[in-house]
């Protein structure tokens, strides 16, 4: 039962600070000022909730573990991280798709996770709903904006929902451990989130003068820690430093 | 250069429930919720208010230089507008 608590922290706070650290890959190459400013800030909120679920996850993992230990002496296998986070940022368009299709997860997840009987979890999950609200806010009007601009912007974004679509089935493809943490009212049902998501998604991409993709195949595994390629060099160059300098302070 | 840039807009914002919104600076976007959502990422990091507004700064009308004598000099002589010869009941707060 701990143990399965853990496995659902750690992949939640896994997703949060990978897609935290892909993001803020960013800092210093939005297309504008602005923009660069409010991907960072965004990326931030990010690594903070990932950082209170890792400090969870330690807490209930023992024997020394931090936060720190967590993120930064994991190798690939060990993270459980949703696939669709660690994907390279490509284009804006492909950020924004893909942050806009996270974004709306977490919205109908984390919502779920404020019901939650677990205390710690719901608090987590209150303080950081009021974030997630405001992502998909940007998101959303990037999606509009984007999708409904111009023929390059248009075609930009609709290969890349194509693309991304197939990383979308995850979210909902529930194992063992959600079911279990379901039962014990510690999770949301992710039938119902997915059927929330949908909804919210197909609005907003309609909206977008964009076409939602047909396709059901979905590539899986990070609940059991199988990941692309991408994870690999991401964390290298996330976990260098404190690997390299394991004394390193601010 | 000039063409390269989106529209400017001023940002205002309010600190707290009844005092008026104070400028805060400036953004660069497209529309008026890009505007919004850039004025909350870069004014409204540090709890500054509780609500904002953007202008296009092309809606504000001011006053030139030239203007600063015959707008403002006038008001140096009459220090009665001020509201400085009265006294305050003590029950006033906040004023």
């Amino acid at each position: 039962m701990q143990n399965n608590t853990l496995e659902y922290v750690l992949r939640l706070g896994d997703s949060s600070i990978i897609i935290g650290h892909r993001l803020s890959q960013l800092c210093g190459h939005g297309p504008i000022l602005e923009e660069d400013i409010a991907t960072t800030n965004i990326a931030l909120d990010f690594i903070g909730l990932g950082t209170n679920l890792l400090d969870y996850a330690a807490n209930l993992q023992g024997n020394g573990a931090t936060a720190d230990t967590l993120a930064f002496m994991r190798g690939e296998r060990h993270y459980k991280n949703l696939l669709i986070t660690e994907l390279p940022n490509g284009d804006f368009a492909f950020t924004t798709v893909r942050q806009f299709l996270f974004d709306v997860y977490q919205l109908y997840l984390y919502e779920g996770l404020t019901h939650s009987t677990d205390e710690r979890l719901r608090n987590i999950a209150l303080k950081s709903y009021k974030e997630i609200q405001y992502h998909v806010r940007h998101t959303a009007a990037w999606m509009l904006r984007l999708g409904d601009g111009t023929a390059e912007s248009h075609e930009r974004m609709q290969n890349a929902l194509n693309e991304l679509w197939a990383y979308t089935g995850e979210f909902f493809a529930a194992d063992a451990v959600d079911v279990e943490l379901l039962n014990n009212g510690i999770a949301p049902d992710l039938s119902a989130v997915h059927t929330q998501w949908l909804t919210h998604v197909t609005d907003i991409i309609t909206q977008a003068t964009l076409i939602v993709p047909t396709s059901t195949f979905a590539h899986t595994g990070s609940r059991e820690g199988k990941h692309s390629e991408h994870l690999g060099f991401l964390l290298a160059e996330m976990q260098y430093l404190p690997r390299m300098y394991p004394d390193a302070k601010w | 250069m000039t063409e390269n840039q989106w529209p400017v807009w001023e940002v205002f914002i309010q600190a707290t429930p009844g005092i008026p919104h104070k400028h805060a600076g400036s953004v660069h976007a497209t529309d008026a919720e890009m505007a919004l959502q850039n004025a909350r990422d870069l004014y409204g990091r540090r709890n500054e208010g509780i609500n904002m507004w953007v202008v296009p700064a092309t809606a504000i009308t001011a006053s030139t230089p030239e203007d600063q004598g015959s707008f403002f000099d006038p008001a140096n002589d009459k220090p009665y507008r001020h509201p400085t010869f009265y006294k305050i009941p003590d029950g006033v707060k906040y004023l």
